[in-house]
């Protein structure tokens, strides 16, 4: 007992201030929200659709620049690598969320899209339980959504809880692009969580089918199996990234 | 059948497909169950089909722990042939895998079921296995008080999925089946077919917390491939990284088995020191699991005079708080008295059922990657393997901990002796009909990746072999007898991948 409680004072209070006080910090080679510079992108140049592996950016017009969707991004960097002007700036903003699929698209002066949900705000602002669903996801986003339950994080400071039955959640918190061999399993586990309810969709994977986009064996992410009312992407996103968007959509 | 027919490589070695010897069926499964029964490994036994169409090729890839080599022998696979697993029982999953993809028939083979309900393979197979997903022959027992639990696949936790079925009686587990194959997203089919660009993420996810483990495995095989020497000091960096993944999943596994015996203070310390080591890797590379570090020809990202200072004071302050989380653990009694002898597998088990990794040396059976076929920065730097011979959850639980402290010695050694220079190199198009093969010690054990090119240069087949892949029929194996109740804590014991499984 005496060696329980001797331990616990070296391992000191640990909860971080955020978000009161200052977020963590991030490591400085971290690719937060990505940015679309003003250069103009050179005649016919096509070298960051050519090196993106998901297929996550499209050319509007060589004025208008480059879109790139965050929901297909792996924040792998290679397109600044490829663009020959600078085009692509990875940030180390963490807030990626959005509460619309269309908002996930970044442009020039793309504004910091909403994650506000208005049934969460009014039912779920002081509580909210999820039930996680791994759908083909790699563990990457089941490790740094569970993360934000321990100590450090504490997210049932904010209500926010992990619950093991869908019958006691107020919502779904999926990762994984929707195997097929999860399908059936995700459907039932979503109708058994009683209405009024909410999905939040966490990981490229789970926004768009990641790198595993329109593979035969996975359905391209969550929306395409129940109604999503919030995505995170990332591979994976940062429990920071992931808290800033469970908060702002339960926040309103 | 002489060992001469066999042909010797070395870990990460590439040969001409020409040499690989092409014996008829039985040739080849009696020299395996001679090798395997004389201390081999099975490591790996692809299969493919030559042109996307044909007769199907097996290849047997075992590892010698005893000579450092890997020996390689190939066959046509028949449509049905003599099971392997009665006289061999490492072949048990090998056989439910290759049976299930190709549509071959592996005859007398006693649990012959899919293992991951996925899609057949081959062009105009005749199905020999259901495509349900979970349902399948289950073994079954009748008897007056027998019952079985199903759980899952959705499960209590955030973890991945997969079906448990608990023959019971009363509270005893007489035999537990386990069925996977939901986390199945076409990853082997995709290297070969899919865009090229996307191969290194496919590995980097195709188990997300063996980001680094997977990722060098793939990278070394590419280098073979395409003769590409890697700089030493990213041998370096790819060790470091390699030893982080190890030390992270390690500290995160000891603090979930407190949790699951009741001990909540060192879950509670672990789950945040975790979080410690995973930054750590994010300051290499920007990502807790280490995406985009590893990249063919070396590593994406550097370390600089100054981070390595950064990390190794880091490092101390992780290695003074999981001392005192972990200690406290194993100096608990009540901690102890749920550990020992709950879980047993023994050391004779382990070996014919061709356990790797963490669970293999918990039943004291000396088997490290990085210690039989070492390769980068191991075969300067020794790495002793930890063993413990109880074969229990404490076992399990105790090999981790000497591992993490064993990797935080390595880490430091390596940031002070830094090798200097680029930490990248070129790579050049693969060679054409040659044939690779990396072994890795990720951190639950033994990655395997086989490929081999086509005339053109171009994947002709690429198989990977998760250590999950050996390890789940012994968390099977040592549920028998067992309470129940002592499900979590055997499971996360072993705490094995499911996507890694399900490909």
């Amino acid at each position: 007992m005496f060696r329980i409680l001797k331990t616990r004072r070296e391992q000191r209070y640990r909860t971080m201030a955020y978000p009161d006080g200052p977020a963590p910090a991030l490591p400085s080679r971290f690719a937060g929200r990505p940015v679309i510079g003003d250069a103009v992108c050179p005649e016919g140049c096509a070298a960051c659709i050519e090196s993106c592996p998901t297929g996550a950016i499209s050319i509007l017009s060589s004025a208008e620049g480059p879109m790139l969707d965050t929901g297909r991004c792996l924040f792998c960097r290679a397109c600044e690598e490829a663009c020959p002007k600078e085009v692509f700036r990875f940030t180390g903003d963490h807030r990626l969320a959005a509460a619309s699929r269309n908002d996930l698209f970044i442009g020039r002066g793309t504004p910091l899209p909403s994650a506000a949900n208005a049934l969460a705000a009014k039912l779920f602002r002081r509580s909210l339980k999820l039930r996680q669903v791994s759908a083909g996801g790699c563990n990457a986003c089941e490790a740094d959504s569970n993360v934000l339950g321990t100590l450090a994080w504490d997210m049932g400071r904010f209500g926010i809880q992990f619950v093991a039955s869908p019958r006691h959640a107020d919502g779904l918190l999926i990762t994984g692009p929707v195997s097929d061999n999860m399908r059936l399993a995700l459907e039932k586990t979503y109708a058994a969580v009683p209405s009024p309810k909410v999905v939040i969709a966490v990981g490229t994977c789970a926004v768009s089918g990641g790198p595993y986009i329109d593979h035969p064996e996975q359905h391209n992410g969550a929306a395409s199996v129940v109604p999503v009312d919030l995505f995170i992407p990332g591979c994976p996103p940062h429990p920071l990234t992931i808290l800033d968007g469970l908060l702002r959509f339960q926040r309103g | 059948m002489t060992s001469s027919d066999w042909l010797t490589a070395e870990n990460g070695q590439a040969v001409p497909s020409k040499r690989l010897p092409v014996v008829p069926f039985p040739t080849l499964r009696r020299a395996l169950i001679a090798a395997v029964s004389g201390g081999a490994r099975i490591s790996a036994l692809p299969v493919w089909q030559e042109g996307g169409q044909g007769p199907l090729r097996l290849a047997a890839v075992l590892s010698r722990p005893a000579s450092g080599v890997l020996s390689l022998m190939s066959c046509e696979l028949p449509d049905a042939f003599p099971a392997l697993t009665p006289e061999c029982p490492a072949a048990h999953w090998f056989e439910r895998e290759i049976a299930e993809t190709w549509g071959c028939r592996p005859e007398g083979h006693p649990f012959l079921k899919p293992i991951r309900f996925s899609q057949p393979r081959r062009a105009a197979s005749t199905k020999s296995v259901s495509s349900q997903v979970g349902q399948a022959d289950f073994l079954h027992m009748d008897g007056g008080e027998s019952h079985e639990v199903a759980v899952g696949p959705v499960h209590a936790g955030v973890i991945e999925p997969g079906h448990f079925r608990f023959l019971c009686h009363g509270e005893t587990v007489y035999h537990l089946e386990i069925s996977l194959g939901y986390q199945h997203r076409g990853v082997e089919r995709a290297m070969t077919e899919g865009p090229s660009r996307r191969r290194i993420h496919y590995m980097e996810t195709v188990a997300g917390d063996t980001t680094i483990g997977h990722g060098t495995a793939y990278c070394r095989l590419v280098e073979a491939l395409s003769d590409t020497a890697r700089p030493a000091r990213a041998e370096a960096i790819r060790a470091i990284a390699a030893e982080l993944e190890r030390i992270a999943n390690h500290i995160g596994d000891l603090g979930a088995l407190a949790g699951d015996v009741g001990f909540l203070p060192t879950l509670s310390f672990c789950g945040r020191i975790r979080g410690d080591v995973l930054n750590l890797t994010a300051a290499l590379c920007g990502n807790r699991f280490g995406r985009n570090l590893i990249r063919p020809g070396g590593t994406a990202f550097d370390i600089d005079a100054g981070s390595a200072v950064d990390l190794l004071s880091r490092l101390d302050l992780v290695e003074r708080d999981v001392s005192s989380a972990v200690e406290l653990m194993f100096d608990t009694p009540s901690v102890l008295a749920r550990f020992e002898k709950t879980g047993t597998l023994s050391r004779e088990t382990a070996k014919r059922i061709g356990l790797v990794g963490v669970a293999a040396r918990a039943c004291g059976l000396s088997c490290d990657v990085r210690q039989e076929h070492p390769y980068g920065i191991y075969r300067f730097t020794q790495v002793t393997p930890a063993t413990w011979s109880d074969g229990d959850c404490f076992a399990r639980a105790y090999v981790r901990w000497l591992e993490v402290k064993a990797s935080m010695a390595f880490i430091r050694r390596q940031l002070k002796e830094l090798p200097e220079g680029i930490v990248t190199a070129p790579v050049a198009p693969f060679r054409s009909e040659t044939l690779a093969i990396s072994l890795v010690e990720g951190w639950r054990g033994e990655i395997c990746h086989v490929a081999g090119t086509d005339r053109k240069g171009n994947l002709a087949f690429y198989k990977v072999v998760d250590p999950s892949f050996h390890n789940w029929f012994g968390l099977a194996l040592a549920l028998r007898n067992q309470q129940i109740s002592d499900f979590p804590l055997c499971n996360k014991s072993f705490n094995l991948s499911y996507c890694g499984h399900d490909l």
